[in-house]
């Protein structure tokens, strides 16, 4: 009775959002809005877009007049994954956590058979994030995926977890080397200093490529880090 | 109404159930899998409005990975409550 008169009421609540927000002029329905006062109209011209050689536009305003922000976001990242590894610990010296299942034949087979895919499926993603949807954090994140397949698929497995952290150090440093480069060749933090290109070659858009790879390398180690420490344990004394 | 409109709200009224069933059930498992569920509708929900962006990331990390760290932590929780 409370579960069911609980449902009509956030179903209520919803029919009411939806009722305010159809004729409301602040609010216009889908595919109407008009950009012009919305997103700052530069960002969307063709010359603005030729300037900066980026086809995919989220991307442009992401990595190429956002960088700093994403650095932030990067920041976060790794201070979450810091409080992981200090919760949990992380050395190489502990063991794979017992688990009450065996992998069995089929999970194991289908694990390693999906493994490749998955990661080429992230690095592509990150390959062509100026062109394509995606890009650093979901390309990483999948690659990320494909570690966790492999520990799946064999309960005695464990990544090289070092190799990771130095991975993940190096790419951090090189992201804001890259900004810094910016600064001295050109004249502000994260400014492109690199030739552009032709918009929608593989080998354009200046640095906005390899910034992309550095969040995916370190996005997809951190990640990584974080399910090597959830699926491992002290040795019981 | 047309086709785009009907499959827009059949699955904004779903992500209200599923949301609801998430928080109401008993078992924690089970609120985990419809947690994974929502996370799955929500990139359908995604690619209608036209933000692609938003739906991988949300595939990846929604739906795959914070799921399987949840069944991961409840498998060892389980594990130390049964010692």
């Amino acid at each position: 009775m409370k579960n069911l008169l609980a449902l009509f009421g956030s179903l209520l609540l919803a029919l009411g959002i939806i009722l305010a927000l159809s004729n409301n002029t602040l609010f216009p329905s889908f595919g109407e809005a008009d950009l012009s006062d919305r997103v700052s109209d530069e960002y969307l011209t063709q010359d603005e877009i030729d300037a900066l050689g980026s086809a995919n536009i989220v991307t442009s305003i992401v990595v190429g007049y956002r960088g700093f922000d994403t650095l932030g976001e990067v920041t976060v990242l790794f201070i979450s994954s810091l409080g992981v590894a200090l919760l949990l610990g992380s050395s190489a010296k502990q063991k794979r956590l017992e688990l009450n299942f065996k992998p069995n034949f089929m999970l194991r087979v289908g694990s390693r058979a999906l493994f490749g895919f998955i990661l080429l499926t992230g690095i592509y993603i990150i390959l062509h994030g100026h062109l394509t949807p995606g890009g650093g954090f979901p390309g990483g994140t999948m690659i990320a995926s494909s570690i966790l397949l492999l520990y799946l698929a064999d309960d005695q497995f464990r990544a090289k977890i070092k190799s990771f952290k130095i991975l993940e150090g190096v790419s951090g440093s090189l992201y804001v080397i890259v900004g810094l480069l910016g600064l001295l060749l050109a004249t502000y933090f994260m400014q492109n200093f690199l030739p552009v290109g032709t918009v929608g070659d593989l080998l354009s858009a200046g640095v906005i490529p390899i910034i992309y790879i550095l969040i995916g390398l370190k996005v997809g180690s951190e990640i990584s880090g974080i399910i090597d420490n959830f699926l491992t344990e002290e040795e019981a004394k | 109404m047309t086709m785009f409109d009907i499959i827009s709200l059949v699955i904004g009224v779903l992500l209200i159930v599923i949301a609801f069933l998430a928080i109401n059930s008993k078992k924690l498992i089970k609120a985990v899998l419809f947690l994974s569920a929502l996370s799955m509708l929500s990139v359908v929900a995604f690619v209608l409005m036209k933000a692609p962006d938003v739906a991988i990331t949300e595939a990846v990390i929604g739906s795959g990975l914070v799921t399987s760290l949840f069944v991961f932590t409840l498998l060892s929780v389980r594990r130390g409550e049964s010692k």
